[in-house]
């Protein structure tokens, strides 16, 4: 996995509340095999109409917005829990998402995905969009080892993030790297159990 | 110190601990389908990582699969590459694969108790929620995502905090015609679909200790509707009796010696649980639920709740039902007998032998779908597809079928569909598609009378 220390970018609006998995990766691209490929149909039903043309109003497709960062309403990845959506996320570019609230088996997916949800109060997330959308270019940083995300001059808070988790990310070692770490104790255990 | 049945399987299969954080678990049986899995295998090959115990793996095709001609190649390109790669992967690890056609593929959690791999004590996994079904032998199995998958295949082992206890017991004797499905049922319409939430959950009393396994499978299935990670039922002389002479149970001594190991797992006498619901047998009657979840649930005779909450209404307007009224006589043109709930051979026994003898109604489209090419076989040696044919069913071959609607067997927009499956989520059965969960039973009854009756009064 990919280290994560701090992230300085600007970032997306995607001010709708409650967006379910579904939404992120419809249930038709399931089908796939690989990783790969997903995040070009990340938000497929919402930035592309029915035949296909592209859908100009909605956010993604706004040339004003661009970035590694998602800032998405509140209870964000509710519904299924297929791992596809973080892909997705990941896939299209996304470093981390931010909302006042994530459901909680996205959250252990975006976190096994080096994808960093970073989940802030109501009312921060309030001013992030207007301040984002009143001046598209303003550079968020989320700083992980201090735990913290800067918005320019303007705002700051603080995030909670579980201390395994974090450790992981801050070393670009994923859940497999520690398990292997412990191949010696598993076979061991495997040989006591014999 | 006092144990629960869920501790001792637990605890005896920590292999490490972090401090303040996650255990080490080892997994004894890991089961995998072509949905969840291929991306787990591609994250090993290209990080150059062995599958530690390949033996340890079995895999089955089961959600991607059509039910008709499976003798065929697979239509749908898409599907058949995900069929295809999935022999492709256990080829190449040495993993053992009951795909498309071989007599013991069904459905990952029908297919597996049924061979004997599923076993009392054990841990188990699967990149698929209704994992919860295992625990009906006393073992802590539970659903993974892909990355956990690819974590199993590497380590054997998961990284996971151990979740809270709870129980559910139920004493007292069941009525005529209410079976497990309509138990389980009536627990989440009582407790809601988060109670479980950050639980295990241990099913307790007579009830469950009176279940045949197939019974007991069919409500630790359904754990995961109350938002409990699994859910489990004490070992006993029912479970020992299953097992024994199964394909993988262990045999002779090795039986015996499991037995006795087993017997030391219930929960101890005064074990603490965080959380305990009790329930009277005499209070529940066949189930049918009205709503986009499993928690919407009432007596088939009862009346739907009256709430104003917005999610509520949305729910209603969908299933095109009103508050304060009844789902009795509503017209129904499909009947599901189907998925890892209700697809063992008991729950066709109970359903041929309502049908026997009567014609399906001239408006339903009746579908059988058999959990496993065994119950299959069982299906037709015991004469009951006779039975379901001269009624006007349709006995198709197995898999997930119309649960979730990934393959062909789609219900129509608008169309109801009294199924035995396990969510009635929007769309789950086809876009647009109305869900009606019951028993099997229940859904016996509606596709000879083309609507839900009370079938109580034609019991008694
Ligand atoms: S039958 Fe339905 S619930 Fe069961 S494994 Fe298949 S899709 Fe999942």
């Amino acid at each position: 996995m990919k280290k994560f220390e701090t992230l300085t970018s600007t970032a997306i609006p995607l001010e709708i509340e409650h967006i379910d998995t579904d939404q992120i990766i419809p249930a038709r691209f399931l089908k796939a095999t690989d990783k790969k490929g997903f995040g070009d149909n990340v938000f497929r039903d919402w930035r592309f109409h029915k035949d296909e043309s592209i859908n100009e109003s909605f956010v993604l497709n706004n040339p004003i917005y661009t970035g590694s960062i998602l800032v998405a309403g509140t209870n964000f990845g509710c519904g299924s829990s297929r791992e596809h959506a973080a892909w997705a996320l990941v896939g299209y570019g996304f470093q981390v998402v931010v909302s006042s609230f994530f459901a909680d088996i996205f959250k252990g997916n975006a976190l096994n995905n080096g994808l960093l949800p970073v989940q802030v109060s109501e009312e921060f997330l309030q001013e992030l969009f207007s301040i984002i959308k009143k001046q598209p270019d303003t550079q968020v940083t989320v700083d992980l080892k201090h735990q913290v995300i800067v918005v320019e001059d303007e705002l700051e808070e603080t995030f909670d993030i579980d201390p395994y988790k974090k450790t992981c990310l801050l070393n670009g070692y994923d859940d497999i790297d520690f398990l292997l770490s412990k191949l010696d104790k598993i076979k061991a255990y495997e040989a006591a159990k014999a | 110190m006092k144990k629960t049945l869920f501790d001792k399987v637990w605890d005896a299969h920590v292999v490490d601990a972090i401090e303040n954080g996650p255990q080490v678990l080892y997994i004894d049986q890991h089961l995998i389908h072509e949905v969840t899995s291929p991306q787990a295998f591609q994250t090993l090959e290209e990080r150059g990582i062995p599958i530690l115990r390949p033996k340890q793996i079995v895999a089955t095709a089961d959600h991607n699969t059509p039910t008709l001609d499976q003798d065929k190649p697979v239509k749908d390109p898409l599907s058949r590459h995900q069929l295809e790669q999935l022999s492709k992967n256990c080829e190449k690890n040495g993993i053992t694969l009951y795909e498309l056609g071989h007599r013991y593929n069904g459905i990952v959690h029908v297919m597996a108790p049924e061979l004997g791999i599923t076993q009392p004590g054990m841990t188990m996994v699967c990149g698929d929620s209704h994992t919860s079904t295992h625990g009906a032998f006393g073992s802590i199995a539970f659903g993974i995502g892909t990355s956990q998958v690819a974590q199993v295949f590497a380590s054997q082992c998961l990284l996971l905090k151990k979740p809270k206890k709870m129980r559910v017991t139920v004493n007292g004797t069941l009525k005529n015609g209410v079976l497990p499905k309509d138990v389980i049922l009536y627990i989440i319409s009582q407790i809601g679909t988060n109670a479980g939430t950050g639980y295990f959950c241990e099913y307790a009393g007579d009830v469950f200790e009176n279940m045949s396994m197939e019974g007991r499978m069919t409500v630790c299935n359904m754990s995961i509707e109350m938002g409990a990670r699994g859910g489990m039922i004490a070992p006993d002389d029912t479970t020992f009796n299953y097992i024994q002479g199964r394909k993988f149970a262990p045999k002779d001594e090795d039986f015996d010696a499991k037995v006795a190991y087993w017997k030391t797992l219930p929960t101890d006498e005064g074990a603490k649980f965080d959380k305990e619901y009790v329930f009277d047998a005499q209070d529940i009657l066949p189930m049918v639920t009205y709503g986009t979840n499993p928690g919407m649930g009432i007596h088939i005779n009862g009346h739907i709740p009256e709430h104003i909450d917005a999610s509520f209404q949305k729910s209603l307007a969908y299933m095109g039902f009103e508050a304060g009224g009844q789902l009795l006589d509503t017209p129904i043109n499909f009947v599901f007998i189907g998925s890892c709930t209700n697809s063992r051979i008991e729950d066709f026994r109970v359903a041929a032998s309502f049908v026997k003898g009567k014609q399906k109604a001239e408006n339903v489209t009746a579908w059988l779908v058999p959990g496993s090419k065994q119950v299959e076989a069982q299906i037709i040696d015991e004469g009951l597809r006779d039975i379901f044919e001269d009624a006007g069913f349709q006995l198709r071959q197995p898999g997930c079928s119309a649960c979730l609607a990934m393959n062909d067997d789609k219900i129509p927009a608008g169309e109801y569909c009294v199924s035995t499956s396990n969510r009635n989520f929007e769309g789950r059965q086809g876009q647009g598609a109305r869900t009606i969960l019951a028993s099997p039973l229940v859904a016996a009854a509606t596709a000879i009378e083309g609507k839900i009756v009370d079938i109580t009064k034609q019991l008694n």
